[in-house]
């Protein structure tokens, strides 16, 4: 109801920017249409179709879905909806106004044939097929495809000629091809399969299906040779479209992989810098993160105008609020537990309780819903069977980014020098008059920041809630075991592949059960190999 | 055991002929390497039964490395570590070593500090290491006399029922060197004996590593020169993982590759 | 001679002497006086206590890992699950067709998922014998089969707390499955009779607390005896330093495993017991909070202590149940908060706290005493 309300509205502004002449012709045309019998009817459609206005779709479509009425007192031509209590709402189709009437209207229906409806098809399509949006022609090509006869085939051989776009003229071809491999003699269809060879549209697997059904059907000793020749060229045809499908779905699971796997890392890399370079075990972490999403949400709610606008205020902003609470935290707690991991561990725990109490204190124990910006939504349609939501793909590269610049500030600024002297050798640091207090005080504070930074990437991804960091702590510290400790390069890797092994194995085994065999496995690894996947060696390692 | 006393091996050792019982400890063409730097060079060497033998070195010479590797802390890429003629000791891991009867101080002296002086004597006697007989296990009056002894002999019979961890750096190494005692090891490996210790423990530390040569073979790693000086019958020079001179102090002493390479630093130093 | 060998048992009587005495006047008080009466306790209170009592246990479990051996066990409250699990299927089976369904052989939720017959585990759990078995098994064989692999290949120290905590979140997982055949999301519920005694008669609940400070008295002194054997020095020694125990001829794997294992059994004894007092048991227990709860009791209460662990778990608990009831949101800070005080200012706990009072207090008077002379 609103989306259709919402296409009115569209409808009315477009008609209003309209040249009056124009409108007014079309208007003319339309209130001619009470006048028409089923007999003659079809001229004044056509006419109405050979005008390039908005309009006449609307009226066009209503007519052919059986909601087009004229008022029997001034034949005003009215669109008719039936509400769910009963009552008649009418529209006006010329200024598109709802009229106010009592009671039931004294209406009649502009009837239509089979016939007809199946003429009004055609010039909808015609009137799709020369658009001036690509969008929309390539929405009709599509439509086609999907039902295709021969009507409609003869309207596409009609604009394939004036069709400028390649992508279109493409799926036209494809459209042509079909309607031969469904209709044509053997030899046609063979030429039509050839062609069809390399198109993932899902029609055209059907109906190859189908031809080779019929095939199959038949005595093989009634074959003919041309059957033979066809049936040889299907099954290689199909094969071949099978192996791509199957080829696109693994691109596709590795690309839903990548994206967990892009979490992870997010959750996984500030855990890399203070557990693997400082060695403190920081429970709290999910928390950060957590801090880091309520803080998105926070800057949504002060500035609602600016929803599209809103992650780029966060990012930063969740980074100072999730970076100084961890080094508020680490000057408070964790610089009094110096060498005593398991001791931190634990009260880093307490702190990630009180943090969670925290939020539910002040934004209540339920679930917050961040909004996500317009250009995070809608996907890049590759081709029939394969597209990249756009937030999953942004996310990927924002978390490759974040972790380069990350990589980058290690290895080339002098802090980033000072934080792996201090991780190396923390007494011949100071000795070289390297403070490693605050060294220990930013290195944590970075890693606390980054978690933030997570923690708005998750705020796109699901609801905000106190719980929101426990859930991802498990996860972030086997994926810094996993991938070596006090090795970035290891964590990226390690994000990455358990992101992927989790999603290829999801739809084998379901989404718990691959969670428990990942764990399983992991803590099985951890046991062959205690160090990960890229262990930092040397004695200094012991 | 006559067989090998007859190899031509044994007879480049130059043994003394009355503590010969034959060979303890064959250490052969061992290498180790950590990422490609090589701690361990092809390196053989020949502990005799009741020997009581010095290896020195400089820093990075190899011999930290190859106490781990005889008491299977460390395994080597390649060579051939033996306990006697017959008992492959690179099939083993290190408790399976120690039970054999190679005992170890390490070089930071390490007990277990949360227990008493004599609780770690407990723990270091031989006997039954398994489980269920420790958890019913009762000190039998001799096992008792012999901890008594032992505490004599490392003069710690006062701390005896302090925590380990309140004793100083040099009563930790005579706790160290008692456990060794206890153990009744058929080979000791010493990581420097007297470092931290006062002239005089390291005095009586010598006479102790002295007299227990005989009944048990001992191997002791030292920087401390003059204390080599007062022990060594004989001393192996270690130099980039492999043997670079063997013999008396004296020999090692006046050989000139020797001098060049470990002793000509020292003085120069 | 006398005063050597009650030295030598330490803590050992007066924690049965308490545990006794509870017992006596929980039993009097609940059963001798009517309700209304001053010096009646309230069958909600037996319960709660005894509710306590199975965490003291759980505590000293803890405590014989990670206070003597120094393994941090984030996942122990998945060895209390299982026992409680354990315990939980025979008192489903003891409902009989006493269901919703009323189907003798099945409980309501395998009817509800259109099961016809049990799962092969479930056979013989209708046998007390065969469950006190699974009890001790069940957690036993899972902290054998984690113990010897994590213990095996060297694994410790924080590795192997998070993976202890990566255990017990998989098994969380795992139980929340329909799939599994321990009622999902639920869990086991619904209990009628234990031994063919009414759970909901009065007399039974002050067995049970009986019965579970019996079970307290023998786990302590079942602890008692191994921190104070041989054994226990050797496992002393691990925590002290593993290697150097490596090289005087013990095997700390070994060791580990087994004070692991005898560890989960005492966990698994305290769900079994935990279970038909409070009357459900469901895959909650596995979460990695409640594990996380058992490790505070005994830092507050002093690990490497025995009998801190049991007060630290009394204390909590109590402390717990207290503040949820007067401001619920206020717990989650105050538990936080012990987390940090205790480790910041109170390493040794209470039982650690105490002493050294005493010993300052005794400080003080000698530090004073020669200056009087001296004056």
């Amino acid at each position: 109801m609103v989306r259709r309300f919402c296409f009115i509205l569209t409808l009315l502004m477009m008609v209003v920017c309209r040249p009056a002449f124009a409108a007014d012709e079309v208007d003319s045309l339309i209130n001619q249409l009470p006048h028409k019998t089923l007999r003659n009817i079809t001229p004044l459609l056509d006419q109405i179709a050979g005008h390039k206005d908005e309009k006449v779709r609307f009226v066009l479509t209503e007519i052919l879905n059986g909601d087009l009425y004229y008022l029997k007192s001034n034949r005003q031509v009215v669109s008719v909806r039936k509400s769910d209590s009963g009552d008649y709402k009418l529209t006006d189709v010329l200024s598109l106004s709802v009229l106010t009437q009592d009671g039931k209207p004294s209406i009649k229906k502009i009837r239509t044939s089979n016939r007809i409806r199946s003429h009004i098809r055609g010039l909808l399509a015609q009137i799709d097929l020369t658009h001036d949006s690509k969008a929309v022609r390539l929405a009709a090509v599509q439509e086609i495809l999907e039902n295709i006869d021969e009507d409609t085939v003869a309207l596409i051989k009609k604009h394939q000629s004036n069709e400028q776009d390649s992508e279109i003229k493409e799926l036209m071809a494809t459209a042509v091809a079909l309607y031969q491999l469904n209709e044509g003699a053997a030899k046609e269809k063979i030429a039509a399969v050839t062609a069809l060879k390399e198109s993932l549209q899902p029609e055209v697997r059907n109906a190859m299906q189908v031809q080779l059904n019929r095939l199959a059907e038949i005595e093989k000793t009634e074959l003919t040779k041309d059957d033979r020749a066809l049936q040889k060229a299907l099954t290689s045809a199909v094969d071949s479209i099978k192996q791509k499908r199957k080829f696109y779905e693994f691109i596709e699971n590795l690309f839903f992989g990548l994206s967990l796997g892009s979490v992870l890392l997010l959750a996984a890399i500030g855990l890399a810098i203070t557990f693997g370079v400082m060695g403190v075990i920081n429970m709290a972490h999910g928390e950060m993160i957590m801090l880091g999403a309520y803080t998105t949400y926070v800057i949504q709610q002060m500035f609602p105008q600016w929803i599209d606008y809103s992650l780029f205020i966060a990012i930063p902003a969740a980074f100072i609020v999730s970076g100084s609470v961890g080094i508020l935290i680490e000057r408070g707690v964790i610089r009094f537990l110096k060498g005593r991991p398991l001791e931190t561990l634990l009260a880093t725990f307490g702190i990630s309780l009180i943090l969670q109490q925290v939020v539910r204190s002040v934004f209540s124990p339920l679930n917050r819903t961040v909004a996500a910006p317009e250009w995070m939504s809608g996907s890049w349609q590759i081709n029939p069977i394969f597209s990249l939501t756009f937030n999953r793909l942004y996310i990927i590269l924002f978390a490759l980014a974040v972790f380069f610049a990350l990589l980058a500030f290690m290895k080339r600024s002098s802090l980033g020098l000072h934080v792996r002297a201090v991780a190396q050798n923390r007494e011949m640091a100071r000795a070289l008059s390297v403070r490693s207090d605050r060294v220990d005080a930013i290195t944590f504070g970075l890693g606390s920041g980054i978690a933030g930074i997570a923690g708005v990437v998750l705020s796109q991804l699901t609801n905000v809630g106190p719980n929101l960091g426990q859930s991802y702590i498990i996860d972030s510290f086997l994926v810094v075991v996993f991938g070596g400790v006090g090795n970035l390069w290891g964590t990226l890797v390690a994000a990455m592949s358990l992101g992927t092994i989790n999603k290829f194995l999801e739809p084998v085994t379901g989404s718990v059960l691959a969670t428990i065999i990942v764990l399983v496995g992991l803590v099985l690894f951890i046991q062959k190999r205690p160090k990960g996947l890229f262990p930092q060696k040397g004695r200094a390692a012991e | 055991m006559m067989n090998k006393a007859g190899s031509p091996l044994l007879a480049e050792d130059n043994i003394s002929p009355d503590t010969r019982h034959g060979v303890i400890l064959y250490v052969e063409d061992v290498s180790v390497s950590f990422d490609g730097f090589k701690a361990l060079n092809d390196l053989s060497l020949y502990i005799n039964d009741g020997e009581l033998r010095c290896l020195i070195g400089a820093n990075g010479a190899g011999k930290t490395t190859l106490m781990d590797v005889i008491t299977g802390k460390t395994k080597p890429d390649v060579g051939n570590v033996s306990f006697g003629q017959q008992v492959n000791l690179l099939g083993m891991d290190e408790t399976e070593i120690a039970r054999a009867g190679i005992g170890r101080k390490f070089q930071k002296p390490t007990v277990f500090e949360m227990l008493t002086v004599f609780e770690n004597l407990e723990l270091s006697l031989k006997g039954d290491k398994g489980i269920w007989t420790n958890l019913f296990h009762k000190l039998s009056g001799e096992q008792k006399d012999k901890i008594d002894k032992i505490l004599t002999t490392v003069g710690l019979k006062k701390e005896c029922y302090q925590q380990a961890g309140a004793l100083s750096h040099g009563q930790k190494q005579w706790l160290e060197i008692g456990m060794l005692l206890a153990a009744e090891p058929r080979l000791l490996l010493v990581d420097e004996p007297v470092a931290g210790m006062t002239g005089q423990e390291t005095e009586r530390t010598a006479e102790l590593l002295t007299s227990l040569a005989g009944e048990h073979s001992v191997v002791v790693v030292e920087h401390d020169m003059a204390f080599v000086r007062s022990i060594a019958r004989k001393v192996t020079v270690l130099h980039q993982g492999s043997v670079l001179a063997e013999g008396s102090m004296s020999e090692i002493q006046s050989n000139p590759e020797v001098v060049r390479v470990y002793l000509g630093e020292e003085t120069g130093a | 001679m006398m005063l050597d060998k009650l030295k030598k048992l330490g803590s050992l009587p007066v924690v049965v002497g308490c545990l006794f005495i509870s017992t006596l006047y929980v039993a009097i008080c609940n059963l001798a006086f009517p309700e209304g009466s001053a010096l009646h306790v309230s069958t909600y209170t037996v319960t709660l206590f005894g509710k306590y009592l199975c965490y003291a246990l759980l505590a000293l479990a803890v405590d014989l890992v990670w206070g003597y051996c120094g393994i941090l066990s984030l996942g122990h409250g998945a060895f209390f699950a299982l026992g409680g699990y354990a315990m939980g299927m025979y008192l489903m089976r003891q409902i009989g067709d006493r269901g919703v369904y009323g189907n003798p052989e099945l409980p309501d939720f395998m009817v509800f998922l259109n099961w016809d017959s049990l799962p092969w585990y479930w056979a013989g759990t209708d046998s007390f014998i065969w469950t006190l078995f699974l009890v001790l098994a069940g957690p036993g064989l899972l902290a054998y089969i984690f113990g010897s692999m994590a213990f095996r290949s060297r694994v410790s120290g924080v590795y192997l707390s998070i993976m202890t905590q990566a255990m017990t979140y998989a098994l969380l997982l795992a139980f929340f499955r329909n799939e599994m055949g321990f009622g999902g999301n639920n869990g086991l519920t619904d209990f009628k009779d234990i031994l063919g005694f009414s759970l909901q008669s009065d007399t039974t609940r002050v067995v049970l607390f009986a019965v579970t400070a019996t079970f307290l008295a023998l786990g302590f002194a079942l602890c008692h005896f191994i921190v104070n054997s041989k054994m226990g020095r050797v496992v002393t020694a691990i925590r002290d330093s593993e290697n150097r125990v490596r090289f005087i001829g013990y095997k700390p794997e070994h060791y580990k495993v087994w004070i692991f294992v005898v560890s989960a059994m005492l966990a698994g004894v305290a769900g079994a017991l935990y279970v038909p007092q409070v009357g459900i048991i469901n895959p909650g227990e596995f979460s990695p909070l409640n594990s996380i709860e058992i490790v505070v009791w005994v830092a507050i209460g002093g690990r490497g202590s025995l009998y801190g662990a049991i007060i630290g778990a009394l204390v909590v608990s109590y402390a717990k149940t207290r503040f949820t009831a007067i401001m619920p949101e206020a717990w989650l800070y105050a538990l936080g908060g012990l987390f940090v005080l205790v480790t910041l200012l109170l390493p040794k706990g209470l039982a650690g706290f105490v002493p050294q009072l005493i010993e300052k207090y005794k400080q003080n008077k000698t530090d004073k005493k020669p200056q009087e002379v001296q004056s």
